[in-house]
Formats: structure tokens, sequence, C-alpha cells
């Protein structure tokens, strides 16, 4: 694959809205001039095991539509986490959502209540696929977050529209605040250090 | 739904589907099935606002005997399936072959045999799709590789169906079928639409199964004025059975001409850096994805490989493999099955060049890097 | 009503080879004759009727008479009709099949079809066994009755198709037999007319392999037992279950409106089209 390839895998268990996510996101790539194949893991399995969806982003062609080698992964469960995260980039960017996963394989990951937020919020986690494409959104970057909105609102139930866009705003609000924390955290250290 | 772009983000299936419409389809019946059910579900609520119709009926043989039904009544007309339901087909295939029904059914392959593994990739009715149905019978089976081509292939099966006047079978891995990616599609004016021929000629006149020059005969409508007969037995120019040995002998030949005849133009073949390619790859459907990944890391590191992509597998475009049989040392096929198109290869070789096949029937894919590592060992 | 001589110039192929492939007295030219009378009788034009089969000596009936004939496959004819009708629904389709066809390997088309209410008259050639592949016990072979698989006996319990198809949703149910013509005649007629799935019954006689295995004697013995055994519905309503035991009811058994299926799609066409 070439450099200008993004490989995404969202994982969680059946009934998170992972797959409409990776529609989603695919969709959004489409909006921001780039090539994408989405393809997903597909079966009863997708009604409450662990269930997946892959997209590749390109500049280019793309050619084996599979995720290979992947840049950004999203787990949302403890079983996803720990079944599909065997081949995550070293430098790949690593989200979970710790209300689910409560054992994460590296140290470097960007660790966020993702779904116990959305219910705070919302009073349901029903749009937790949404708030975490808002977290993914604001932490890597690889597609617009207007083309994420011009595809949401594209492909969510009409009438709903309005607050999915707020579970979106309300992600990347989640992942601005992480992000601080963390770099926070970065500081101290480099001051305890020093 | 964005105006300023062509592009739209489609499933494999929604593409089907979406060249069913292009290429005139107006009746399609169908039973539901995993992995092919989006098919039956984008037609049932597209094909009433255009006029057409959809049917689900009991079973996948009353499906297909629906739409034979419906092709005989005028309308262009597809099912949709999987494996387990395209084996209750098979009998009503080789009504439709030998009546000389334009159809098309679109067979998402999975894996097999019998309930198999319903939601994974396999390719093995390659063989089922060329002999399924008893007895000797001509047959066309396009196998697209792409979204973009399962589109594309949908259109041109319902018009092989259609000028040849016989059962065409698109035949998709699971893969093609549920990945999407982004595609453009022509507008509707771009789109080739082959309509069967009627006959013209006054109702007395009209033999329905004697051939014209084309080699495939007019086909009436009923309801249209020439009442004539159909018919599963072998049979005459007329229509009607027959037990004389030049007459049945006339029939099945008569089957196979057609097809001959338009071989060229049914065997759908592309080759990519094959000019001075020493060794092929020759794959079809996701196989195909796997191989151009492979074929560009291997031309990185000079490995002198071409891929030839075979667009359709039946009649088998023997002279894909044949012109460049000079210039091959190996060929490595990889298969989701246990080596079907293999087989063809072997046969068509005749003891050349070096075959290899490389085989997966997991429910996973053959991936790019364990292509690489195949062809390496054998230019070693 | 047409001469028989007529009949045979009207409604037979004048390039197709006979004689039929029926047996000498058998039961199944003489319901077509019924059939031809009614279509004669209602003045259809030949080009709207499309009449399709299944196989079996039933099967073979389409391919001797002028219509838009299709001989289809064992137990399918149902479902091809269903393609035809639904594709134009301005045809008079007309399904021929046997007991075998209908009721074992068609079974499962029979029921849904009956369940659809799609505008098809299938007419059901009832002879309780297996004519063509020679004498086998069908569906609808008596209970210890014999057929050339079951030489001591059947052990099964044959389908009373008229009750089948009525419970499995037909709208117009009759039954008639072979010896009956004019009151056969009638009844296709109304089942022709009936908008909706119609169901008739027609018991019929097998004397080259029913008829010989069961010591029948010959066919018109066969017929002569039709006769006898035949009650009209208005008769049999002033009879009690005593004197009906071993009678078969016939008549125009049930009767009834309701949506049609091509007209339903139609709405749902209007519906789509409105929509856009």
């Amino acid at each position: 694959m070439s450099q200008t390839t993004t490989e995404i895998r969202l994982a969680g268990s059946g009934g998170q809205g992972l797959i409409t996510g990776g529609i989603i996101l695919a969709e959004a790539a489409i909006l921001d001039h780039k090539n994408v194949v989405q393809s997903q893991s597909y079966g009863p399995e997708a009604r409450g095991g662990a269930s997946r969806a892959e997209i590749i982003i390109a500049e280019g062609p793309i050619f084996f539509p599979k995720a290979t080698w992947v840049d950004i992964f999203l787990a949302m469960s403890q079983k996803a986490c720990d079944q599909y995260s065997f081949d995550i980039k070293n430098d790949g960017i690593f989200i979970v959502d710790t209300t689910y996963v409560k054992q994460i394989p590296t140290s470097s990951a960007v660790a966020i209540p993702i779904s116990a937020a959305t219910r705070e919020k919302f009073g349901k986690e029903l749009f937790s696929n949404i708030v975490a494409l808002g977290v993914l959104c604001e932490a890597c970057k690889v597609v617009s977050g207007k083309a994420l909105k011009a595809a949401i609102s594209h492909r969510v139930p009409k009438g709903t529209e309005k607050i999915n866009l707020e579970a979106f705003t309300f992600g990347q609000k989640l992942a601005r605040e992480a992000q601080k924390n963390h770099n926070e955290a970065d500081s101290e250290a480099i001051a305890a250090d020093t | 739904m964005n105006k300023k772009s062509s592009y739209r983000l489609l499933q494999g299936n929604e593409a089907v589907a979406e060249g069913a419409l292009a290429a005139g389809i107006n009746f399609f019946a169908g039973y539901p099935i995993t992995p092919s059910t989006e098919v039956a579900e984008i037609l049932a609520d597209r094909l009433p606002a255009d006029g057409g119709k959809f049917i689900q009926m009991e079973d996948e043989i009353g499906s297909i005997a629906a739409i034979i039904g419906a092709s005989i009544g005028g309308c262009k007309a597809l099912t949709a399936t999987s494996g387990p339901g395209f084996s209750l087909m098979q009998e009503n295939l080789g009504f439709a072959c030998l009546a000389e029904i334009p159809l098309v059914i679109v067979n998402v392959m999975r894996g097999g045999p019998s309930t198999g593994m319903p939601t994974s990739p396999s390719q093995g009715d390659v063989m089922q799709a060329r002999w399924g149905t008893h007895g000797d019978h001509p047959i066309i089976v396009l196998s697209p590789s792409s979204v973009e081509e399962a589109f594309h292939y949908t259109i041109k099966a319902v018009n092989l169906a259609e000028k040849y006047r016989n059962p065409v079978i698109l035949l998709m891995d699971e893969v093609i079928a549920h990945m999407r990616a982004r595609v453009s599609l022509p507008p509707e004016s771009m789109v080739e639409r082959i309509n069967r021929v009627h006959p013209n000629m006054p109702p007395e006149w009209y033999l329905p199964y004697e051939r014209s020059a084309t080699g495939v005969a007019p086909m009436a409508s009923f309801g249209d004025g020439y009442r004539y007969h159909i018919t599963g037995l072998v049979h005459d120019a007329k229509g009607y059975p027959t037990a004389s040995p030049n007459e049945c002998r006339d029939n099945i030949r008569g089957l196979f001409t057609k097809i001959e005849r338009g071989f060229r133009e049914i065997c759908l073949v592309d080759y990519e850096q094959m000019e001075d390619a020493e060794h092929a790859i020759v794959a079809y459907g996701s196989m195909v994805l796997s191989a151009r990944s492979a074929l560009e890391q291997l031309r990185e590191s000079n490995c002198k490989v071409g891929l030839i992509k075979l667009g359709t597998l039946w009649p088998f475009p023997r002279f894909a493999l044949e012109q460049y049989l000079p210039q091959l040392k190996t060929i490595l096929i990889p298969e989701l099955n246990m080596g079907q198109i293999y087989r063809e290869i072997l046969r068509v070789n005749a003891g050349k060049a070096v075959i290899e096949k490389l085989n997966r029937v997991n429910g996973t894919l053959i991936t790019p890097s364990e292509l690489v590592k195949t062809v390496k060992g054998l230019i070693r | 009503m047409i001469s028989n001589s007529q009949l045979v110039n009207k409604y037979f192929r004048h390039n197709k080879k006979f004689p039929h492939i029926w047996c000498p007295g058998c039961g199944i030219g003489t319901i077509l004759g019924s059939m031809l009378r009614a279509v004669d009788a209602l003045a259809l034009d030949k080009n709207e009727i499309a009449f399709v089969s299944g196989i079996g000596c039933t099967g073979r009936a389409p391919v001797y008479v002028d219509f838009n004939t299709l001989h289809t496959t064992h137990g399918r004819a149902l479902p091809f009709a269903t393609g035809l009708k639904l594709s134009r629904p301005e045809l008079k389709v007309i399904v021929a099949t046997g007991d075998g066809d209908a009721a074992a390997i068609g079974g499962n088309h029979l029921i849904h079809a009956c369940r659809r209410n799609i505008d098809i008259t299938t007419i059901i050639f009832n002879n309780y066994i297996y004519g063509m592949t020679g004498g086998q016990y069908s569906p609808t072979t008596p209970h210890g009755d014999k057929a050339y698989t079951c030489k001591l006996g059947n052990i099964e319990r044959p389908f009373n198709i008229a009750a089948l198809v009525e419970a499995a949703g037909a709208t117009f149910v009759g039954r008639s037999t072979s010896y009956h013509t004019l009151q056969l005649q009638n009844i296709i007629k109304k089942a022709i007319t009936h908008k909706g799935f119609s169901v008739v019954e027609v018991i019929t006689h097998c004397p080259t392999t029913y008829g010989r295995i069961n010591k029948k004697g010959s066919a018109v013995d066969m017929l002569s037992w039709q006769k006898e055994v035949a009650v009209d519905k208005t008769r049999a309503a002033k009879m009690d279950a005593k004197e009906l035991e071993g009678k078969i009811i016939t008549g125009v058994l049930m009767e009834k409106e309701l949506p049609e299926f091509c007209e339903q799609y139609d709405k749902i066409i209007a519906e789509a089209q409105n929509q856009q």
C-alpha cells in the first residue's frame, strides 16, 4: 500500500452501530474527493457478537479491500478490542471506549468513556457510534468534519439529523478534552523529569 | 445525494440492483437468502416506481419458474440468490436453456457445500454454474471483480440473455457483493440496452424455434398473437415434442451453435502487465483484488508477472490463455475453492507452462502477501 | 353448444402430429373437452388464453390446443403461471395439473398460489395415481388401495384436494368428475370468470394403471362408479353423514371475493409512482 493509504477499523459488538459508522466514514471520504473501499464482518455476529467495519481511504486506487495493517483502530467492546487489534501499526491511532474496554493492550491509546458520556449527555447510548465518529475525526483528521457532517445527515434516519450532528460535535469535544488532559499530563511528566 | 460529485458509495449488491434497472429489468422474483438479499430488497422498492413488478415466491424453485413465466410474457426478468437457492434453481435453469428463455440469475457465492458458511466468501459454485443442471446445455457465466463491474456486468448479463435467448448467470463472491466502494455510474443515456428480437412476420409464418441467420430465433411474447408451444421436452422448430433423431440433434446442437457464434463477444477478459510477462496470475472475482495488489509489489521487485482477469467464466475464454502460453513459464491460479478454474487452465495449457494453484476454503481471502510469496517461490 | 367437429376444427392444432399420447379410455381428453367448451361458451379470444401445465399425462394436454401453451417442469406449472400472469395480467391463465403434479411435488406452490389469490384457474385432474410413470401411489390414492409402489395397499392417507385448497385460501373451489361433462363445463366456466385463484378438482380414472391393479374394471365401469358416487352439493345438503359415506360432493363448493394479487400490485405501482 502506498503512503497515502489509510486503513481504519471500527470494532465493537453488534448493535453499537459501527457498520453504519463505517458507511458514513466511507461516504465522507468520497465527499473529500478521496477513493474509498468499505467492508464489514457480516452475519449473526452483527447482531450481538464482535463486529467490525473496515474502511480504506486513499488518494490513488485501492486494490485489496480488507485492512491488513491498520492505521486507525476504534474499539467499543473488550471482545472486539482483543479480537481485532492484532494488526495495528506501531504508530497507529488506538481509540477505545473505556465504558466497555477495561484492559487496553497499549499505553498510548486515546481512552474516552464514549458510551457512558453519550448516555449522560443524551440519555441513551444510541448515538455512541456518531459520538465515536466525532472522536475519530478530531483524533486523526483523515476525513474532514464538514464531509462527515454531510454524510451523517445523509445516512441517519430522517428527522434525527439534528441530534446526530449534536452527537458528532459532542464527540469532537470529548476528543479535544482528552487531548488537552493528555498534553497536560505529558507536560507534567516532562516537568517532573527536568 | 451529492449533486456536485458523480461518485457514489455503493455496495456490490446495490450496484447489481442499479445495473438491473439500468438494463431495463422490469420483473424480479426471489426468495430471501444471505448474502444476496439486498438485491431483492432494493428491487422490491424500486421496481414498482418504474412500473415494474416484484414478487417474493415461496422458494427458489418458484422464483426461477416465475421469472421464466414473466420472460415469456415479454418482461426482462432477473432473480438473485446464493448457493442453496442456486441449487434449487437448477432444474428450471435447464428448462430455460432448452426452451431458450432469456433471464438472469445473480448467484452470490457463499461457503458450501450445504448451508456451509452463509456469510463468508467463496468461489465454490463455478462448476455448478456450468454443469449444475442435468444434460448438455450451453450457459453464460460472468463474474465481476469490483463494485463498478458488478453494475456493468449486470447490464451485460441482461443484454446477453436477451440477445442469445439464453439464461445468464452473474456469479459474484460475497466480498464483491458486500463491499462498498466509490463508483461513478454512467447516465442512463450511455447504457446500452439490447432487447430480444420479436417476430414481425404474420403469425401463420412463425416457427418459434426456427433459427435466423444469427443462430437465434425471434421470440414472441404470450398474448402478442403468435400462439405457440413452449416445452421442456426436446422439440422441433414448431416447438412440439419430437423423438426424431435428426430433430433432436438439431435442437441440442443449435443451442451450442448460437453461443459458439457469439463466443468472442461473450468473453470478457482483461490483461494487466502481460506484455513482457513471463509469469501470470489468472484470477476472477475478489481474487483479482488480491492479485492486483500482489502485482504491484512483485513488479517493484522486478518480477515479470502479469494478470489475466477473467470476467467471463463460461464459455471458458481459452484464447485469453492460449495467446500468452508461448511466453509464460508459470501460471498461478488463486481461487476460493479447491481448484475449479484451475482444471480449465490445465486443460487449455496442455502441459506447456508450469501451473500452480493456491486455494482457500476457510471463509477468508487469499491476501496479496500470500500471493507474492507463492509467485516468488514459483519463479525460484 | 359447439359440436365436436367444430370444437376440433376451432381449438386443435392442425400442424401438430396426432394421435395424442393418452391411453384408450383415459379421462383426460373428456376433461379437456369440457374445458374447451367452457372457453367457447365464454367466447374468449384464443390469443388471450395461456394454457400452462406441469409434467405427467395431464401435462401433455396444452400441446394439442391452439392457445399460448406452456408445458413446464414437474410440479412447477403454478409458479410459471404466476410469473406469466403478473407480467401479462390481461391474459386468462389456465393451469392443467395432475394429482401428483399439483399435490405432491407441486404442493407447496399450490397452497401459496391459493394464499396469494392470483387470478389463475387451476384444473386438477385427479386420477389417484401417477399414470405416466406406470402407476405409483399419489397423494390422493385412497388408504388401502393398491399401486405399483404399494402392492399390499396404501398405508398413507389421501389429501382431500378441494378441502386443502379451500383451507389454503383459494377463493373459488369446484369439483366434478369426467363423467359429468356438462356440470364440469359449467364449473370451469364459472372458475374462469371468477376473479382470484380458482381450483376445479376433477375426479377421473386411469383404467390402465389404477383401474387395473385395483380391479375396477373397464373405463366404462370406472365412469359408472363416478356417476354413482357423485352427489351434487344441493342434494348433499339434504343427506345425513351416513348417507354421504363414500360419496363425492360435486358442484361449486365455495366461492368468495377477496382482493386479487395483480390488481393489488397495480395499486402498489400507483402508490409508488405517486410518492415519487
